[in-house]
């Protein structure tokens, strides 16, 4: 199993859970996060005082699959996600050792 | 006694009031959401402090029979012979109406204040100063304009309040800016404002307010107050137009702070005026007002002044160039009780004006810093260092603002 982890622009939302969805993955966490990479920051203006705010909003999305499908997973994220601009955003993907249902005590990818 | 007029200035003083919980508002809204609390209770808490202290004394010192034109006696203090027949000051309404109609103005002049000191100033210590303030500074001021110094006896005009209340409070602003100092973290760290709807509201109800601290100084419902009312609004407009076209040619875009600022900078600047020029008058108030308090907020950060939430930029610069504009465009034609300015062949009015601006500019800065001295000898104006990057609610009173 594993676990991908994406950071995206949060209007591009929508666009990567229904991509998702089509090839059957039912669950996600998401969060909204700030962060910084190559895109620079925006500027604010308050009473005239400029401020360059480094950190800019963005979706974490969270999803753990089976190992054989992450890669389709990863492709159908990239392609919702893209925008082409600088800022589309990152996917990690990690081994993961164990998933547990706390309802039911299944185990594995039953437990997906 | 005139019915309608007693009517008109009850009204008009629930207005003045309703300006006070409106600043709060404002002011809370600009400040970091860890001092959204005590910012707003700064300004609330001039409605407990202040009412007292003009029933005991204030009302008297400020308005009572005459000391050499510097300061009322103690004959009115607990309000003593101040009842519902007529005084003075107004033949058509209660003294005790126009007592309460001032008290209004007195409780909000502190309050204005407190945008230079916000996020670092201890609760307690705040008290003291407002109490030292108003006592010491407030009242002798208001006595000069209106009630019978030496302001009024030399002609100068100030309809309703420019000197009084807003040169007045931007001083001692000013003062307080300079002996507190910065709020650490100015200049590298992002100071945001926690809540800018709020501060829009805030600025709607001072706006809305305003209409019963101008139209009301005329004391009447009559053609005066009618005056003062149209230009109140069409000053305000206008600069907010002009403060929003100055940044978006300055700094490339439209900011609903400015909008919310630049209305406050037309109102504080038509105040001294609107009773005395014609709307046109009042439109070229406004606009020169909004471009100029923004220019002030803008140089306030080169010069490295930490006025927080700029009391100094917009009610001070705000309130000279109105206190002097009555000098410019102050006509006889709009108020016969009035005078004309240098724009109608008037110069002297303009010389008596400036003589007001800058009597009030150094009368107020200088007790207003010797009383912050003595207050920080005393009991120290600031708060400490973990306090202030705690946060001023959690450390001053034990609330937060948002729990979110």
């Amino acid at each position: 199993m594993k676990k991908i982890e994406a950071i995206i622009k949060p209007f591009k939302l929508d666009d990567v859970k229904d991509a998702l969805d089509e090839i059957g993955i039912r669950g996600m966490t998401i969060s909204e996060v700030k962060g910084y990479g190559r895109q620079k920051g925006h500027q604010e203006i308050y009473r005239g005082a400029e401020y360059v705010v480094d950190f800019i909003p963005k979706v974490k999305l969270e999803i753990i699959v089976e190992a054989e499908q992450a890669a389709q997973a990863v492709e159908k994220i990239r392609e919702s996600a893209y925008t082409g601009k600088i800022g589309d955003g990152k996917i990690f993907v990690f081994p993961v050792e164990e998933v547990i249902r706390v309802r039911t005590g299944e185990r594995g990818k039953e437990a997906i | 006694m005139n019915t309608g007029d007693t009517a008109f200035m009850l009204i008009a003083s629930a207005l003045v009031m309703f300006m006070t919980p409106g600043l709060a508002l404002f002011y809370g809204g600009l400040v970091r959401s860890k001092n959204v609390l005590s910012t707003i209770m700064q300004s609330f808490i001039c409605l407990g402090i202040v009412s007292i202290i003009w029933v005991a004394y204030g009302y008297s010192l400020a308005f009572g029979p005459d000391i050499g034109g510097f300061i009322g006696n103690l004959d009115w203090a607990w309000l003593n012979g101040v009842g519902t027949r007529p005084g003075p000051y107004s033949s058509n309404i209660p003294n005790l109406l126009f007592c309460t109609f001032q008290l209004m103005f007195a409780v909000l002049t502190p309050a204005l204040i407190t945008g230079a000191f916000a996020e670092r100033m201890k609760f307690s210590a705040f008290l003291i100063f407002t109490f030292l303030w108003s006592s010491l500074v407030y009242m002798p001021v208001c006595h000069w304009v209106w009630g019978g110094g030496w302001l009024e006896k030399m002609g100068a005009l100030d309809f309703a309040g420019g000197t009084v209340i807003h040169i007045n409070s931007a001083m001692a602003a000013l003062a307080a800016v300079l002996i507190m100092g910065k709020r650490k973290g100015w200049g590298h760290e992002i100071f945001h404002p926690n809540n800018l709807p709020a501060t829009i509201l805030g600025g709607g109800i001072l706006w809305f307010g305003w209409f019963g601290f101008n139209a009301g100084s005329a004391l009447a419902a009559g053609g005066s107050a009618c005056l003062a009312f149209l230009t109140t609004q069409v000053a305000a407009g206008a600069a907010t137009l002009s403060w929003v076209f100055a940044e978006w040619i300055f700094q490339g875009k439209p900011t609903t702070l400015g909008a919310a600022s630049g209305a406050l900078s037309g109102l504080v600047a038509i105040t001294p005026a609107a009773g005395f020029v014609s709307p046109v008058s009042a439109i070229i108030i406004g606009l020169v007002a909004g471009v100029l308090c923004y220019m002030a907020v803008l140089a306030k950060s080169r010069l490295g002044y930490d006025d927080a939430l700029d009391a100094v930029g917009v009610h001070g610069i705000g309130g000279i160039w109105g206190a002097l504009a009555t000098g410019l465009f102050a006509s006889v034609t709009m108020n016969p009780h009035g005078a004309n300015g240098l724009f109608f062949g008037n110069p002297h009015q303009f010389v008596v004006q400036a003589t007001g601006v800058g009597a009030t500019m150094i009368y107020s800065f200088v007790v207003s810093a010797i009383i912050l001295k003595a207050v920080d000898i005393t009991v120290g104006l600031r708060v400490n260092i973990e306090e202030e990057v705690q946060g001023l609610d959690i450390s001053q009173h034990s609330e937060v603002g948002y729990s979110l």
